[in-house]
């Protein structure tokens, strides 16, 4: 059974349909990427998933039981379960607690004071390879790196089954980007951790994500396995954005998919495909809405998806 | 061979701290030729920002200058009086900044801060608004007349930017500096801003000194790289022989981190362990000897002196003498 079962969920602010109905499952132990450009949606999922964004319609199931809608109180003693990982490392800590305190606040929050703090605080550190001198430490003593760190300590303090992490290696180096992605990837190893990560960086998503989502407008517009969609995308969408990847690599050919235009306004979503303006292989079909197909896994919302000639030929 | 535009020669900028002098650059030197894409490539805290700040002279107070050039069109930028250095910033050397939501004054519309700029032209308020409008279409915003009376929370990032980049090239500046354009914007519009720039730059032929340390990007656009660390550049070269032959292990440790790189889905990510030293007690000889996996006995000891290998191509790496002795 699937942890984490988001179905139909829409968030509307006003006149303007945030999600338009976005279903998704994520299985215990299971790494979830959603990308998009900005503006569609992606941080709204998750913070309506830990209940910090409303969400009018549809469902969060998680571990079998509804959470959304679910009043402050009660969403409480979940956020046990449910860790959010916040896009600005430095701006999600308090900058007048020191390390230990940021860290074992989660503690404090659920009531568990009567553990031994300093050694939850060591603990944290080790886990993610920090010092344990940091505990002593204030936020503004921190790289960019080490403040990450300390957000995935945090998050991990509670071991909840699910952590949510927006961005988790914007605005990192390189180098450093790859400790962070290695220190999730072992800890989801160690610990069974079940992980939703948003991200703009593809070459990210190659690495830890098992499946992904792409979105647009507040919609999934194909969903499937990282290989499937890597080797694969059927949507046009998928393929712009997987095309505009630069390469580290001056000699690379790249073959680039433009996208035309702006994303459109939300105000005034366009009929049929919402992707049509911008799509480079639009026909006429493409004035009817589509469904969501899925085949062998691999969900769709293309009516013209991209690939399927070449199926229909070698079947 | 292009004629020189910017030469920085044997830069050393220190801050003044209480904890005594953060060495924040030490001995640099590279050229940029009038027309060419360089990149600058490093980690957090590798002095790019000392870099640009340095060149357009807008410096903390506590920056000291002890010793080197920045020549601009042959004039020594640093011994330059405040005025002429005013007269040079946004007309000659313009920038454009990462962050595209704080660039622009949220209360003035877009047309009103575009015309604005041109404080120094003598043209009427209605040819510079011509102007205006010419360059907003120029970067690629539909509708430009119209979206002049916008006001900046009405465009989205990627056109914010874009506005910021047709804002510094109004001007028509000799020399456009980039400082990590990209990194706030998602990838889809970072190669549209990538290819923009490219765009802009054949027809207004000026040089960009492009700072990133997004090496996709970087091999993407510029003709020459230069790799700093730890305040100092360690390699420096055409951008082929740098992603393709790179001299000093920090280089070719970095693209080796790039997970775009890596095609085949990787459990453990390569990266560089350790940290960058602490610039205002700096270990003797090699600064990335601590965390180099091919340290040699001379590298605890010496400073690697910047050296041509070949055609253009400098590093400052012992390695490079044991291979020529060998």
């Amino acid at each position: 059974m699937s942890l984490l079962n988001v179905a139909g969920l829409k968030t509307s602010y006003g006149q303007l349909n945030v999600l338009a109905g976005v279903s998704f499952q994520v299985d215990p132990g299971e790494t979830y990427a959603l990308v998009g450009e900005s503006g569609s949606g992606k941080t709204t999922v998750i913070r309506a998933i830990a209940g910090l964004a409303p969400a009018q319609e549809g469902s969060v199931m998680f571990g079998g039981q509804e959470i959304r809608g679910l009043p402050e109180r009660s969403l409480r003693p979940l956020r046990k379960d449910i860790a959010m990982m916040f896009q600005d490392p430095v701006g999600s800590l308090s900058p007048r607690l020191t390390i230990r305190s940021l860290i074992t606040e989660p503690y404090r929050i659920q009531g568990m004071k009567n553990r031994d703090l300093d050694a939850e605080a060591r603990r944290l550190l080790e886990m993610v390879n920090l010092p344990a001198h940091f505990a002593d430490r204030y936020p503004y003593q921190l790289s960019g790196g080490q403040a990450r760190r300390v957000g995935v300590a945090r998050a991990l303090a509670l071991e909840p089954r699910l952590i949510l992490a927006d961005e988790p290696t914007a605005g990192l180096d390189v180098s450093v980007q790859g400790e962070l992605l290695n220190l999730l990837n072992t800890l989801r190893e160690r610990l069974g951790l079940a992980m939703v990560i948003i991200t703009h960086n593809l070459n990210v998503v190659r690495h830890v994500a098992d499946r992904m989502g792409i979105m647009y407008l507040g919609r999934l517009v194909e969903e499937g396995t990282t290989e499937a969609i890597f080797a694969d995308p059927r949507h046009p969408y998928t393929r712009c954005l997987l095309s505009a990847n630069p390469e580290p690599d001056p000699d690379a050919r790249l073959e680039r998919i433009a996208l035309k235009g702006e994303p459109p306004s939300l105000l005034h979503r366009p009929s049929g495909c919402e992707f049509r303006d911008r799509c480079p292989v639009a026909q006429d079909i493409c004035l009817q809405t589509p469904n969501w197909e899925v085949d062998h896994g691999h969900g769709v919302r293309c009516l013209v998806p991209l690939s399927s000639q070449l199926r229909t030929r070698t079947t | 061979m292009t004629e020189t535009l910017l030469e920085i020669d044997n830069l050393n900028v220190d801050y003044e701290t209480a904890r005594g002098d953060l060495k924040a650059l030490r001995d640099i030197s590279f050229d940029v030729g009038r027309g060419e894409i360089v990149g600058i490539v490093g980690e957090s805290g590798c002095g790019k920002s000392t870099l640009i700040s340095s060149i357009l002279r807008l410096t903390a107070p506590n920056t000291r200058f002890r010793q080197g050039e920045i020549r601009f069109k042959g004039e020594d930028l640093l011994r330059l009086p405040e005025r002429k250095m005013r007269d040079l910033r946004g007309a000659d050397i313009s920038i454009v900044f990462q962050d595209p939501m704080q660039t622009h004054n949220p209360v003035l519309s877009i047309g009103r801060q575009m015309v604005d700029i041109q404080h120094r032209s003598r043209a009427s308020k209605a040819e510079k608004r011509e102007l205006a409008s010419q360059m907003l279409g120029a970067v690629g915003i539909p509708d430009p007349e119209a979206r002049l009376d916008q006001f900046p929370h009405e465009f989205s990032g990627g056109m914010r930017q874009r506005i910021a980049i047709a804002m510094a090239l109004m001007s028509e500046p000799d020399l456009l500096i980039a400082d990590e354009p990209t990194t706030a914007l998602d990838a889809t519009l970072e190669v549209q801003i990538i290819e923009r720039l490219k765009e802009l730059q054949q027809k207004f032929h000026c040089a960009i000194l492009f700072i990133s340390h997004h090496l996709g990007v970087i091999a993407e656009l510029c003709d020459r790289v230069v790799v700093m660390y730890a305040g100092a550049v360690v390699e420096s070269g055409d951008v082929r022989e740098i992603f393709h032959n790179p001299k000093h292990p920090y280089t070719r440790r970095l693209i080796e981190c790039d997970p775009g790189h890596i095609k085949e889905r990787a459990r453990v990510l390569p990266t560089i362990p350790g940290e960058v030293p602490d610039l205002a007690e700096l270990p003797d000889g090699c600064v990335f000897r601590e965390r180099c996996n091919q340290a040699v006995h001379r590298c605890a000891s010496e400073v690697p002196p910047l050296e041509l290998l070949k055609g253009g191509h400098y590093a400052a790496c012992w390695l490079n003498r044991v291979e020529v002795e060998v």
